[in-house]
């Protein structure tokens, strides 16, 4: 008996994917997600070299590389907090490693992986979708690539990723996901998209 | 007739546009408002005013109009408009409104939204000074922000026919806009009011795109947007509003400020009549005047309130035959509806147009607004901006500069200052331009109200307020504007006494014997002008009002007829109705389906907390009233938590997941706050435990299965797990498999009956789910919701936080002392439990009611009384009943609740008042179900 | 819509931030040691000046820290943000 999972957003994967031209909008499910707390440099270092990504040393910022776990973003959640993401299904695997990297040091690792889901969102409108509900400053002189702020958008919580000129990635609580995919629908309609 | 030149004006005299006004059907033109199409058409009286009755007419050209306020009918109802602001479309339909209007009954089909935008340098008015000032910043390299009300730029230009450098006004707007345009980072925002200014360079303003569109504006473009603007700096460039002076019957349809007409001219090609009386205390009157006059209006007169008239202009006017009389002021006026006849002392002269000008009131509303203090210039007669702001700049008009090359130097000046304030380095210098202009001097006399006018002369004309209603005020005591303001109702109506406060101010002054400038002026607030509800709420309607979240098996319950619940901004399911069910049969069904066989709930909602360290036991013994360091790995606690005044704010289970991780569930409402409030105490108490929290509300699927048949359908889809009792005691969990999921089970039960909590990652919840369903099937396996949840637990007197307390109850109140640790030395809220007002013993208690009539179903929120009798008021009440269900498994109605001294009246019978009689109730133990606990194990 | 500079994120809008009321007000060492009316100061008594007021505000829809605002009661302004556990900066208002 094996149960198939359900992302949740798999019920908009056609309606997101509806929004283009205006925004290209897929939901990135499954993702390894963990959140760490960690304050020791030896053990952020250690951690950091155990994926094969420095964790960010400034706050509001992310950082991305490759490692043994693949592809890998360590986020700036707070000052002591990180989200460590990766490809989907290595969420044990990595919460041992960062256990073991972590040691006796202070801290936590908790598998959190199906708390948000990631919204990756693209074109040129994308800074204007997102000025309409969120109130940081997205101007690339503000908020370059590698930027990484926890924010509203409209009347959820997110956390925003500025991942290259024109890309975002979005990730949400899963609860409030529907609410996003149907916001971004909606704000969608102002660029050509039908309502 | 016609009023329309053939020529001249921003309007598109080959397209004609049919509109209706009152029933009549009329014309205009592309560029027209509805004010200068009526005009054109000869209609000057637009609706009757508030409290009198009396016919009133438009005033003013723009935003400041106090008295053309229209209901547009078609293509959607919209209330209390300014004719004077309505761009005009083909088909619309308006009335004069007699100072109300009506909202639509239906919904509004619209499209609204809401825009953030920052910039470095934001400019308000684009006008000589905005425009300037706007590309002075922009060629610095700041990102610049140019906002107008207009359609478009040139501000005060857009009334007048003058010349810059040589060329009309409208080349020189022109290049400038253009300019602006194609600079990088600079927006110009047209039909954009900025109605709001405050905190850290935070502006709101509001943007009409398609409102001038009428029955074509596209259905996808959000018809008014809400620019929410954050800005460094600053410039006010929002020009001056020409006022009136107040004489006797000053409030006939005809009379028009004076610029204005001019502006109706030059704007729209638009006469407002054909014999003008025109009646003024400076120069600026002249000028319209004499346009008016080569237009063809007969002017028959200049009274000029000064001593002396001014000597090039008066010359002017007499090379045009227009009589000038200096130191004259009209006296009355008269005429059905609109005005027929003035008077200028003894003289009578017919006319259907009189305008007036009475000086010029500076736009300092947003200045103030910014907590720019004013100032009170005396040569004006207005307030002006008083001081600097660190990131606020007026420019322009707004500052009481009347002179344009003198205007766009300050533009040009505040838009250099604005950008070298927020970082940036002058670029090419902008010229300033020269007018050909014969009107710019400030001298004027300052004059509020003519010499011997009535008490019944009008203030302000949109709220029926006269001198006599001033006066009035003074008389009864009152010297502050504030309190005037509200006592007379002027300056509160849609216009916000543009044209009427300063005047009620200099009446003020006069009748207390006070100078202007010794009096604080009103607070300006926002907004502005006005803004319907249905931009400011924008997207933030319908469905997106507020997030409804959803959890993983929602589609589920959606596909198999759920009823849904809000639970704070949750859908959870509130009970299951079978064809034909109501509330009551439904949930009857679920409940006894639950304690005969077995039930299955969603209970995703309960929040959920990770809870690691070294200290993670030490700081849960803080937490909780009982014990939680001491609690086994594989073991779970239930536990209550209070805030430090003893009064309870959440329960859950605690479930210890290892020597330093611990699992806390929270109610559903409290999840974010209880996070919250760990953190803080984490944060700024104790920040020298090595404890860290982080919510995995959503990272779980939790699926209560309950009833006596649970364990056999948990055994059919766990095969790993030793379901026995033995194995699997009452408060412990497993981590095992279910539907070939990783799953962490709990032995714990919110119903009294055998039951497990199954948790799974949040992606498998709905396959888990649907596999339960399928185990179940041959025990009848019954989904239930919240209410069957509800009935399950009270029957069992579990309290449910935030039902059967409200911030004022105990754990002791509950009758939970058992879950109160009197070992630990202390905890978060234990020093209240020993205050004097947490032992009273007439304190609330939770009891439970059985009416005497078991069929009588008492309201949730019912008062109860001590006497079968009401006897005469104040009743003593005792408590209210804070639950209450019908019980299939006690086969009766009965209730919870809070009673005073509760706990000691067990066995009495009190009364219910319900309807008109007083229902007797018994008073009970809370547990009314299965007190010995003899189904916990199935 | 007010700018609170959060000592981690920059300044954010207010809509981000939950008020925590009154700073430096720490728990008592051994509340069993106070009497009734010593308690009752610390549970329910806060000071409410007009001027500069120290005051916890936590950066709830952000980084989730909690810190410490000198705000001027008067106009809103905030004087200085520090972080918990620091000292309260002087300011002048």
């Amino acid at each position: 008996m094996t149960a198939e999972p359900t992302s949740p957003l798999a019920g908009w994967t056609d309606r997101l994917a509806a929004l283009a031209p205006a925004l290209i909008v897929a939901e990135r499910p499954y993702r390894s997600q963990l959140t760490v707390r960690v304050s020791d440099p030896d053990a952020v270092a250690a951690m950091g070299s155990a994926l094969g990504v420095a964790f960010p040393p400034v706050p509001c910022t992310f950082s991305a590389g490759s490692g043994p776990f693949g592809d890998v973003e360590v986020l700036w959640l707070g000052p002591d907090e990180f989200l460590v993401v990766a490809p989907p299904g290595l969420q044990t695997e990595i919460e041992e490693v960062l256990r073991g990297a972590l040691g006796s040091h202070r801290g936590s690792v908790v598998d959190t992986s199906a708390q948000r889901t990631t919204v990756v969102l693209e074109g040129p409108h994308v800074r204007d979708v997102l000025a309409h509900g969120c109130s940081v400053d997205l101007h690339p002189s503000s908020a370059p690539t590698g930027t990484c702020v926890q924010t509203l958008l409209a009347r959820t919580g997110i956390v925003l990723q500025v991942t290259g000129a024109d890309t975002f990635t979005v990730l949400v609580r899963s609860s409030f996901a529907e609410y996003l995919a149907a916001w971004l629908s909606d704000a969608c309609v102002e660029y050509g998209v039908a309502s | 007739m016609t009023f329309r030149k053939p020529t001249g004006g921003e309007i598109d005299r080959h397209t004609l546009l049919r509109f209706t006004f009152n029933g009549v059907e009329y014309t205009g033109h592309p560029g027209d408002t509805l004010a200068s199409a009526l005009l054109a058409n000869g209609v000057h009286e637009i609706g009757s005013s508030v409290k009198l009755g009396r016919p009133r007419g438009i005033v003013a050209a723009g935003s400041e109009d106090p008295t053309s306020l229209v209901q547009i009918e078609a293509p959607f109802p919209e209330p209390m408009l300014l004719a004077t602001t309505v761009e005009l479309y083909d088909g619309l339909v308006a009335r004069g409104l007699a100072g109300q209007g009506r909202l639509a009954p239906e919904p509004d089909p619209a499209r609204y939204d809401a825009k953030h935008e920052h910039c470095d340098v934001l400019v308000v008015g684009a006008g000589p000074a905005g425009l300037v000032a706007a590309l002075t910043a922009a060629r610095s390299g700041a990102r610049v922000v140019l906002l107008d009300e207009q359609n478009q730029a040139g501000g005060a230009l857009l009334g007048v026919d003058e010349y810059l450098d040589d060329r009309p006004s409208a080349e020189w707007v022109g290049d400038i806009v253009a300019e602006l345009r194609t600079t990088p980072g600079v927006l110009v925002l047209e039909r954009t009011t900025a109605f709001g200014m405050y905190q850290d360079g935070f502006v709101l303003a509001l943007q009409k795109r398609t409102d001038h569109l009428g029955f074509a504006a596209p259905a996808g473009v959000a018809r008014q947007r809400v620019w929410r603007i954050r800005t460094k700096q600053t410039v006010l460039a929002t020009g001056a509003h020409e006022r009136p002076v107040v004489f006797a019957d000053n409030d006939r349809p005809g009379i028009m400020l004076a610029s204005s007409a001019r502006t109706f001219l030059h704007r729209y090609g638009v006469l407002p009549g054909s014999r003008a009386v025109v009646f003024t205390t400076n120069d600026s009157a002249y000028c319209a005047a004499i346009d008016l006059a080569e237009s063809g209006v007969d002017i028959a007169l200049i009274a000029d309130a000064r001593p002396d008239a001014p000597a090039r202009l008066a010359t002017e006017c007499a090379a045009r035959g227009i009589e000038v009389r200096a130191g004259q002021v009209v006296t009355g006026t008269e005429g059905p509806g609109r005005v027929t006849a003035v008077s200028i002392g003894d003289t009578r002269i017919e006319c259907d147009t009189l305008l007036v000008s009475g000086g010029w009131n500076p736009v300092v509303s947003l200045f103030s607004q910014a907590r720019g203090k004013l100032r009170y210039d005396t040569e004006l007669g207005a307030f002006v901006p008083g001081e600097e702001l660190d990131t606020v700049r007026a420019a322009g008009s707004a500052t009481g500069e009347l002179d344009l090359n003198a205007c766009a130097r300050q533009g040009r000046e505040a838009g250099s200052a604005a950008a070298a304030a927020a970082g940036f380095t002058p670029g090419g210098q902008v010229p300033l331009p020269v007018s050909d202009s014969r009107c710019t001097s400030r001298s004027g006399l300052v004059v509020w109200r003519v010499p011997g006018a009535d008490d019944a002369s009008f203030v302000d004309l949109q709220r029926d307020s006269t001198v006599a209603d001033v006066l009035r005020a003074t008389g009864a005591g009152l010297r502050s504007l504030e309190h005037i303001k509200r006592y007379t109702t002027i300056g509160t109506a849609h216009d916000q006494g543009k044209t009427s406060g300063m005047i009620a101010a200099g009446i003020v002054a006069e009748a207390l014997g006070v100078e202007l400038a010794e009096q604080r002026p009103t607070t300006f607030r926002p907004p502005y002008t006005s803004v319907s509800f249905a931009a400011l709420a924008g997207r933030d309607r319908g469905e997106l009002h507020d997030p409804v979240r959803v959890t993983a098996i929602h589609p589920w319950h959606v596909a198999n007829g759920a009823l849904f619940e809000d639970v704070g901004q949750w859908k959870r399911p509130w009970y299951y109705p079978k064809p034909g069910e109501d509330l009551h049969t439904a949930v009857l069904r679920e409940c006894r389906a639950t304690r005969e066989s077995v039930g299955m709930m969603d209970g995703s909602t309960l929040g959920k907390i990770d809870v690691q360290g070294r200290d993670a036991g030490r700081f849960l013994d803080m937490l909780y009233t009982n014990m939680m360091s001491t609690l086994k790995v594989g073991r779970i606690r239930y536990g209550v938590m209070c805030g430090v005044d003893g009064m309870v704010i959440d329960d859950g289970t605690v479930i210890r997941v290892g020597e330093e991780r611990y699992l806390v569930t929270t109610t559903t409402g409290n999840a974010a706050k209880i996070l919250d409030w760990m953190e803080e105490w984490l944060q700024t108490e104790w920040p020298h435990l090595d404890v860290h929290c982080a919510s995995v509300t959503e990272h779980w699927a939790t699926i209560p299965l309950v009833g006596p048949r649970s364990r056999d359908v948990l055994a059919a889809v766990a095969p790993d797990l030793d379901v026995s009792n033995e194995a699997f005691e009452f408060m412990t969990w497993h981590d095992t498999h279910v539907a070939g999921v990783p799953a962490r089970v709990c032995r714990i039960s919110f119903s009294g009956e055998l039951a497990y909590e199954i948790n799974v990652t949040a992606w498998y919840g709905l396959a888990v789910w649907e596999a339960l369903m399928a185990a179940g099937e041959k025990y009848g396996i019954t989904p239930y919701g919240t209410e069957t949840m509800h009935v399950l637990r009270a029957e069992k007197g579990y309290p449910i936080i935030g039902q059967e307390t409200d911030a004022t109850v105990t754990p002791q109140d509950l009758g939970m002392s058992w879950a109160v640790s009197k070992k630990k030395p202390d905890f978060i809220g234990k020093r209240s439990f020993a205050r004097v007002e947490n032992n009273r013993t007439d304190r609330k208690q939770l009891v439970g009611l059985l009416p005497v009539d078991p069929t009588v179903l008492l309201p949730e929120g019912s008062q109860i009384v001590e006497t079968d009798r009401l006897p005469e008021p104040p009743v003593r009440m005792l408590g209210h009943v804070t639950s209450s269900y019908p019980s299939a498994a006690l086969g009766r109605t009965f209730a919870l609740a809070l009673v005073r001294s509760g706990h000691e009246r067990i066995g009495e019978t009190l009364y219910v008042p319900y309807e008109d009689s007083l229902v007797p109730v018994t008073v009970t133990d809370s547990v009314l179900y299965d007190k010995e606990g003899a189904r916990r194990d199935g | 819509m007010q700018l609170i500079p959060c000592p981690w994120c920059g300044p954010r809008e207010e809509a981000e931030f939950h008020y925590g009321g009154q700073a430096h007000v720490a728990y008592p060492e051994d509340p069993s040691a106070l009497t009734d009316e010593e308690w009752a100061q610390y549970v329910f008594f806060r000071e409410n000046p007009s001027g500069p007021f120290a005051e916890r505000w936590s950066h709830s829809a952000g980084c989730r820290r909690w810190f410490n605002a000198v705000r001027d009661t008067r106009t809103h302004d905030l004087l200085a943000v520090y972080r918990a556990g620091e000292p309260m900066p002087e300011v002048t208002s």
